[in-house]
Formats: structure tokens, C-alpha cells, sequence
């Protein structure tokens, strides 16, 4: 490990603190397949941790054990200085960890603004008669949580179509909206599973430039998987590589480009 | 020209989530109001009291009841007619059983009842869904009509094995029982409606309507968020029972008067109010009523068009009734599968445009 404990000095001069997460000696397995061997690394606050790899290199499994939805056979993992016992997965949300999805999670029913409060759910606590009879509580709380999402929606430009069911729009508006209603759950951890797959140049530069403001803005720590070369090496502090389920190699983008095992993989070398 | 809302600026959240954001709807709704409380129960008359207006408002209960559980929380039940039965039952019970209490505290604790006996039929809710749970609510309706009958405890003994409620009254005016007056069945429904009906909307427009929302949509991401499954499913059974008992206690009390669990709260019953809320539209307050009215109306308008006006007889008129009945549904469903509360709101969008299209 190249830094030390309390935390680091980023290239563009961003102090990132202490350990947010840490996943001792993960192991995950599906009856017979191993999707994850023996995997450790930390997640810093304020940093944003990228883990890349080949297909079914493992890397969705991870994002899943981080976020409570699958539980590994092996390995703590730790948040915030305690361990995290097996969770429900919306036990896990109460704890602060908020994430999007590959193939878009979004309620389609439902308006881009209400979309967006649901993420707010575990801020609200107006009991069921306030709620039933919209009582002070719950209305107070309603405009309350209203003003945060809005803050929001004027954040990642998405004004016009706050009223629009979600079902209507495009694939990257989408992607937007997704990030939204995380954003709106204020998480102390936040992440992206392949936030910028199937997107135009446009829209990743659009994303890109999302993702760097949530962290710089809100200094939220961001843990995120992409395919993109280019983008994560521009946008991610720390890069862990995965591959067949195995970590190959941790640490700052020059580092792991010039990673022999990480060239390898990429590039294709016969293993044995 | 008049109904737009161009012009009608917000500038609070409250003011931009009321229910009604544009001034015409407001009005509109201010008015119908207006009619219903301070016009009819004047000239309200046994016809229609019997024919329309009070099943209408019961149903409309009822579908509102079942269109929070299937329309916003996506659970489909078919155990509807069950669960107004164990309304009507535990209404009977309480009536006969504490004379001296007011009617209306019977029939919100009936509400009550049928709430936690809902909860206890959606517990497989957890585990199964779609086709599934339907049959499992299908297993509930059965069995509780069975148990309505065969327990001698339910009816009260009763040689016939009916129900009557007796009458009882409210600020000295019969609300059950046959001395009952049109005006009297009509208010008292026509108040509950309206309450479930506001209660029902602030609920669903607040965050728990938001979680049932997003388990109907999709369960694995609202639980990812912070949606606890079970809580948001019960809730949505307890709540949906809560109203649709009311209805069931209402119909039995106020409306028919005497009732046999099979007959008055069949499989029937489930069908007919999950018609309602399919024509009148899934997850729409506005479309529990449109869809009850629809399925109200229909028989009474066509009865009156085809023994009245062009004097067939009544039983040949009964059987082309429910083919046409049948057959609208089924168109309905091809044109327009979202239901009333849908083309209401298409008509809406148009007529904000109009009359200048572009």
C-alpha cells in the first residue's frame, strides 16, 4: 500500500481522508463458481475509487457485496470503523451506502421528481396519521425534503422534466435521473455501476463532469465500475484492477497503466 | 382558451403539489362538491339512491381500497368480495353486539377488522407475486366465505343463516335497517366516500404512496434505496383492507340490509370492483371513481334503453346486457388500457391547447 493510513494529498491538491470502507479478504461464491477470490482494499473519504477489469472479471459482484445484496462466504467487510454484519440490502441504504445500476433501476411509473424523493425516504419519519390526515409533519417535511431535491435537479440540469414520468425519456437523461435519486439519499458512500455504459461521447463527457462536481461539490466518496479506459483514468483517484475474480493490481492510474499483470489482462496473455 | 395553466404561477412547493394545480380543476372539483353535499340529499329519491348513487359510492370505496393495493402497491388480489364480507360480518357482530355505540364507530372499526385481516392475507405477499399471489387471495376469498357460513357464531345463530341489520340511527335519523330514507343511505355513504377518498389521496401522494409505488414498479431497486418490503406490502394490504371492510360494512348495512356471505360477497364481487379499477385506470383516485361509475352506470342505462325504451323483455334484456357489458370491457381494454382516468387526462392535455392547436 503506497499511502498512509490518514489519508492523502490528490495530484489536483484534494485532501482525502481516513477509511471509509474496507473489505478484508472478500470471497463470493455461486455454488461451484468463485466470482470473487480473496479480495482486500479500502475505500477513502472523499476519493473516488474506480475497479476496472475484463467481463466477468467479477467486478458487479463487488459493487453487490459493498452494497449489502450479496453476502460473501469469507471476509469482513468494515464501514465507517465497525463491521457490517449481514444485512438486508435496505438496511444497508439506513447506513448511507446509495448506488445506481448498470441497466437503469428507475421506478417508470413514477415522475422524475418523485423518482428522486424516493431517495429521500429514510429522511422523512412523519408518522402514518400525519401522513394520512397531511398534517403539519408531514407536509412541513414534504417541502422540506422538496427543497433538497430541487437543489438537486438544478445541480445535474434536469429542470424541464421534473414532472415527466420517467418511462418517456431517453437513455441518458435516464442515467441522470438515477443519479439523482442517489444524490438525494446525501450518501456518505455512493455507487455507480457503469454510470456512463451505452452513452454517446456527449453524454460521458456530460456524466464525467457529474461525477467530478458530486465529489468536489458535496465531497461525497464515490466508488464506481466503467468500462471506459480514458474515463477512469481521468476521473478516479485510486484504480483497483480485478480480474477472474482476483485482484491483480491497486493504486493511482499511472500506477496500475504500467502494471505488468494489469497490460496482461488487457492485452491478452495466455494464463496457466 | 379557459382551462390552461398559463398564468397560474406557484410560488411555494405546498402551492405546486395541491391536488388540483390548475384553477379550472379546482373549481370544478369545488362545485361538484358543492352539488353533492348541498343539492342532491334534497332531491335525492329511493330510485336513485337505490339504483345509483349509494352502490355507486360504495364501490367507488371499494375500488379505491383495491386500487391501492393493486394500482399503486402492484399486489393483484382477487379476494375483494372476502374481505367486504368480513367488513359486513364484523359490522353485524359489533351492531348487534354493543347497540348503544353509533353506527359510524362500528363501521370504521369494521374497517378496522377487515385491516388486520388483510394483513394476515398478504403475508404470503412476501414470498409470491403476480399470478400467484392472485391465486392466494383467490384462496382467501373461498375460504372466508366458507368460514362465514359454516360458523353458526358469524350470523348470530340465525335460522335462515343471514345477516339483518337492524336499525340504528344517527342524530335521530335511521341509517340502517328498512325505515331508512334515501337522503339519510346517501349522506352517510357519500361522507365516508369522501373522507376515505382525501385520506386515500393524501396517502398516496406522500412518501408511503411513494414506496408502494416503487415496489409496484421495481421491488430489487426500492429495497436498494431503503424500502423495507415487508412494511411497504403490509401497509399497502392493511390500508387497502381498511377500505375496502368499510365498503363491505356499508353495503350490507346501509345499502342491502340483509345479506348471505355467498351471495352478496362472491367471487363476483372481486371481479366486478378489479373491472372497475381496470377501466377506470390502476393508480389513479380519480379512476376509482370513473371505473365504479362506469360499472354502476352501464346495467342502469342500458335496462332503461332496452325494457324502457325499446320494450324488450326483461330477462332477454338481462342477458344482452352482461354481452354488452362483456364486450365493452373488452374493447375497453384494447383501446385504452389505462383506463378512464387516462383519456380523462389526454382530454385534459388537449383542452389545454385548444382552441389554438399550435
Amino acid at each position: 500500500m503506497m499511502q498512509a493510513h490518514e489519508g492523502y494529498v490528490t495530484d489536483d491538491g484534494r485532501q482525502i481522508g481516513g477509511t471509509v470502507m474496507e473489505l478484508k479478504n472478500i470471497t463470493l461464491r455461486f455454488g461451484g463458481v468463485v466470482a470473487i477470490k480473496d479480495i482486500s482494499f479500502d475505500i477513502r473519504q472523499g476519493e473516488i475509487r474506480a475497479i476496472i477489469g475484463p467481463n466477468g472479471a467479477g467486478k458487479s459482484s463487488m459493487l453487490n457485496v459493498i452494497s449489502g445484496f450479496y453476502h460473501p462466504q469469507e471476509g469482513e467487510v468494515w464501514f465507517k470503523g465497525y463491521r457490517r454484519g449481514p444485512m438486508k440490502p435496505y438496511q444497508v441504504a439506513r447506513l448511507g451506502i446509495a448506488r445506481t445500476f448498470q441497466n437503469i433501476a428507475l421506478f417508470d411509473g413514477m415522475s422524475v421528481l418523485d423518482n428522486i424523493m424516493t431517495g429521500r425516504l429514510n429522511k422523512m419519519k412523519a408518522g402514518f396519521l400525519s401522513q394520512a390526515m397531511w398534517w403539519s409533519t408531514a407536509e412541513r417535511e414534504e417541502n422540506e425534503n422538496r427543497e433538497a431535491v430541487e437543489k438537486i435537479i438544478d445541480f445535474l440540469e434536469i429542470q424541464n422534466i421534473r414532472k415527466t414520468p420517467v418511462g418517456r425519456l431517453p437513455y441518458g437523461l435516464k442515467k441522470r435521473v438515477e443519479l439523482a435519486r442517489a444524490l438525494a439519499a446525501e450518501p456518505q458512500l455512493l455507487l455507480l455501476d457503469e454510470p456512463m455504459a451505452g452513452m454517446n461521447v456527449e453524454e460521458k463527457e456530460d456524466m464525467s463532469r457529474f461525477i467530478l462536481d458530486v465529489n468536489d461539490e458535496f465531497g461525497t466518496t464515490i466508488c464506481l465500475i466503467e468500462h471506459d479506459m480514458g474515463v477512469v483514468m481521468d476521473l478516479s483517484d485510486r484504480v483497483v484492477v480485478m480480474d477472474y475474480g482476483r485482484k491483480i493490481g491497486d493504486g493511482t492510474p499511472d500506477q496500475v497503466r504500467n502494471n505488468q499483470d494489469v497490460i496482461d489482462a488487457y492485452l491478452g496473455v495466455a494464463h496457466d | 382558451m379557459i382551462y390552461r395553466e398559463a398564468g397560474d404561477f406557484k410560488t411555494s412547493y405546498r402551492d405546486d403539489s395541491q391536488t388540483f394545480p390548475i384553477r379550472l380543476d379546482r373549481w370544478g372539483y369545488y362545485a361538484i362538491l358543492a352539488v353533492a353535499f348541498g343539492i342532491i340529499p334534497f332531491v335525492i329519491n329511493d330510485y336513485w339512491a337505490n339504483a345509483v348513487l349509494v352502490p355507486f359510492l360504495i364501490y367507488a370505496i371499494a375500488a379505491l381500497g383495491l386500487n391501492i393495493l393493486t394500482g399503486y402497491a402492484g399486489q393483484v388480489s382477487l379476494g375483494t368480495g372476502g374481505f367486504m364480507a368480513v367488513g359486513a360480518y364484523a359490522v353485524y357482530k359489533l351492531m348487534t353486539a354493543f347497540p348503544d355505540i353509533s353506527i359510524l364507530i362500528h363501521i370504521l372499526l369494521a374497517g378496522g377488522v377487515t385491516a388486520v385481516v388483510g394483513v394476515l392475507f398478504g403475508l404470503p405477499s412476501l414470498r409470491i407475486k403476480g399470478f400467484y399471489l392472485a391465486v392466494a387471495t383467490l384462496a382467501a376469498q373461498f375460504f372466508l366465505i366458507w368460514l362465514f357460513n359454516k360458523v353458526p357464531w358469524f350470523y348470530n345463530y340465525s335460522a335462515s343463516g343471514q345477516i339483518t341489520a337492524p336499525e340504528r340511527t344517527v342524530l335521530g335519523h335511521a341509517v340502517t335497517g328498512p325505515a331508512t330514507s334515501a337522503p339519510a343511505k346517501y349522506l352517510v355513504c357519500l361522507v365516508m366516500a369522501f373522507l376515505l377518498a382525501w385520506l386515500a389521496r393524501n396517502l398516496t401522494r406522500g412518501m408511503l404512496g411513494r414506496k408502494w409505488m416503487a415496489i409496484r414498479d421495481m421491488d430489487i431497486a426500492a429495497e436498494i434505496i431503503g424500502v423495507d418490503p415487508l412494511r411497504a406490502k403490509l401497509s399497502a394490504f392493511a390500508v387497502s383492507s381498511f377500505f375496502i371492510g368499510i365498503a363491505g360494512a356499508l353495503l350490507f348495512a346501509v345499502y342491502l340490509g340483509a345479506a348471505e356471505a355467498g351471495e352478496a360477497f362472491g367471487i363476483n364481487k372481486s371481479f366486478l370492483v378489479l373491472f372497475m379499477i381496470i377501466i377506470g385506470g390502476l393508480g389513479s383516485i380519480f379512476g376509482s371513481f370513473a371505473g365504479a361509475a362506469f360499472m354502476v352506470l352501464m346495467p342502469v342505462l342500458l335496462k332503461n334503453l332496452l325494457v324502457g325504451t325499446l320494450g324488450w323483455p326483461t330477462d332477454l334484456a338481462a342477458h344482452i346486457e352482461l354481452m354488452i357489458v362483456g364486450g365493452l370491457i373488452v374493447a375497453f381494454l384494447i383501446v385504452e388500457p389505462h383506463g378512464l382516468a387516462r383519456l380523462w387526462r389526454l382530454t385534459k392535455e388537449k383542452l389545454r391547447l385548444w382552441p389554438f392547436p399550435h
